[in-house]
């Protein structure tokens, strides 16, 4: 984007907003569906006053991180090993390319029939999700790399374990990141999605919850909370990559 | 594979074969390839596209094994490296700092304690882990980034550098780990005219002060006639050595006085008549065949 268009990136939001305010004030909308943003943004606020949002938030927010982590580590360890190793990747590629494609919401019955309705079938079914979009894009990272790289730190005396931290792993960091990046926006929905199925807590039970209840502006809060997280989560991921990868500027 | 040789700084290469599992057919690269080089001999190897001198080179350095024959190869001083490659193109890791690309090779070299120190040095010395520690091998990476003039760039990234730089960052690796013998594969085809001609003085310069073994490839008769003591001809694939072309012009060779030398003319000419043919050769079994050449394959 360049500069001189930055007031239309701003301005389309506020835009949009202004028009369901005044669609919603003057009753072409009907306020009870579609509650005007001023109205949501209170409740917002009372919302945090009262210290409810940010429990639930706290919730989901543990969750999703447990198990980024939970999901991520192995799934770089196991993609690197993909990549450098053609018999790793023909004994795991058959099965990894078939769980691939099932949504992941679809396996969280049965999650929740191992592990039980608690916190370790939601860190779990986070971690699942995630795994595979890590996973593949670690491999495809490592088998993308110049075969140069490889030639060069064997030439001076790497072997597999250095070949694994000096090659594969920072060369493969940027479709690691591209992986990780994917992955946050599958582990918002499916976090979402569990709560909503089965859970007291976090942010896909208070939607639920105000559904049943009928409290409409409160399902606006819980969407809303969940798009800022999103974002959140892309500006930090953005800011880790910058970290995790200086010979990129 | 690799013998250890009984005198310091000389390869000999005997009978040499490596024959690659093609998608077809078997493709020979390298046919009972023999020839030697002597300590502080600098040598150039010059053949047509594909005729398996890249090859020979990756042999050389390990990081291929032959399919028949030996090469034999000085003894492993302590701190030092068998063999140093330098490579063509893509030559350093570009997640790694300059500093950090030079050090790459001394992780696994232990360095002998210097001259004249004091006998409690000189036991920390043959410690490992003294001179595995980061400070000794720093101080020799900068050494060695000294040697190409680099110092200035040591915690630079390789993007930030020109093609250039990037490929003196790896001469000074070569030079870091003080190798027994320096290979070179083209080092210089990617610089442009200029660049690669100061490049060659710089080269030289080294040459002269470290007297290092080195065995340079190159499709340049001019690169090799600059530089090499003697030049090894290539025949065309499956590689074999051609012919053998002593290069008696003085040092140190100045770009002017070299190309003004009439030997030079003579050389250069000599040279071209026994390449051309293996050239027209690789040219007509690439019709023939209608494959691309494989010379990094």
């Amino acid at each position: 984007m360049t500069r001189s268009y930055w007031w239309l990136a701003v301005g389309s939001p506020v835009a949009l907003l202004a028009v369901w305010e005044a669609l919603s004030r003057t009753g072409v909308l009907d306020p009870r569906f579609f509650p005007p943003p001023s109205v949501i943004l209170r409740l917002l606020v009372a919302m945090v006053d009262s210290g409810e949002l940010l429990f639930h938030i706290g919730v989901s927010v543990r969750r999703v991180l447990l198990g980024f982590v939970l999901g991520a580590v192995p799934a770089v360890i196991l993609g690197l090993s993909m990549g450098l190793a053609r018999p790793v990747r023909a004994l795991l590629m058959p099965v990894v390319s078939a769980i691939y494609p099932i949504p992941k919401i679809a396996i969280y019955p049965l999650v929740i029939f191992y592990l039980g309705i608690g916190e370790a079938s939601k860190v779990s079914i986070v971690a699942l999700s995630i795994f595979f979009l890590v996973l593949l894009n670690t491999m495809a990272g490592v088998l993308g790399l110049d075969r140069r790289y490889f030639q060069i730190a064997r030439a001076y005396g790497a072997g597999p374990r250095e070949l694994f931290t000096t090659v594969a792993l920072p060369g493969a960091m940027p479709a690691i990141f591209t992986g990780l990046k994917l992955g946050m926006g599958f582990a918002l929905i499916v976090i979402v999605g569990a709560e909503l199925l089965g859970s007291d807590a976090g942010i896909g039970f208070l939607i639920w919850r105000s559904y049943q209840i009928f409290a409409i502006d409160q399902m606006y809060v819980g969407l809303l909370v969940t798009a800022v997280l999103g974002w959140l989560a892309t500006i930090s991921l953005d800011g880790l990559e910058r970290v995790a990868m200086p010979w990129r500027s | 594979m690799i013998a250890v040789a009984p005198t310091v700084g000389q390869i000999d290469v005997r009978s040499l074969s490596k024959v690659y599992s093609g998608r077809r057919a078997p493709f020979l690269a390298l046919d009972a390839v023999s020839f030697s080089v002597r300590a502080g001999e600098f040598c150039a190897l010059i053949g047509p596209s594909g005729c398996g001198k890249t090859t020979l080179l990756h042999i050389l350095a390990g990081l291929i094994e032959p399919t028949a024959g030996t090469v034999a190869i000085p003894r492993r001083a302590p701190g030092r490296l068998l063999t140093a490659i330098i490579f063509q193109g893509v030559s350093t890791l570009p997640w790694m700092t300059v500093i950090q690309n030079v050090t790459l090779g001394l992780r696994h070299v232990v360095a002998p304690p210097p001259e004249g120190s004091d006998p409690a040095v000189r036991a920390k010395g043959s410690d490992p882990s003294f001179w595995a520690g980061g400070r000794a091998r720093r101080e020799r990476a900068m050494d060695a980034l000294g040697r190409v003039g680099l110092e200035a760039f040591a915690d630079a990234f390789p993007h930030q550098l020109s093609e250039g730089m990037r490929q003196r960052v790896s001469i000074a690796r070569a030079l870091a780990t003080d190798p027994d013998v320096l290979l070179m594969d083209e080092p210089f085809a990617n610089l442009d005219e200029q660049n690669r001609l100061l490049l060659q003085d710089e080269l030289l310069r080294i040459w002269q002060d470290t007297r290092k073994t080195v065995l340079f490839v190159t499709h340049s008769l001019d690169e090799a006639l600059r530089l090499a003591d003697r030049v090894l001809v290539m025949t065309a694939a499956p590689g074999r050595i051609k012919s053998e072309v002593d290069v008696p012009l003085r040092r140190p060779r100045e770009f002017t006085s070299v190309r003004q030398d009439p030997a030079y003319g003579a050389l250069s000419a000599r040279l071209w008549g026994d390449l051309r043919d293996e050239v027209m050769k690789a040219r007509q079994v690439d019709r023939d065949s209608g494959r691309r050449t494989q010379d990094d394959s």
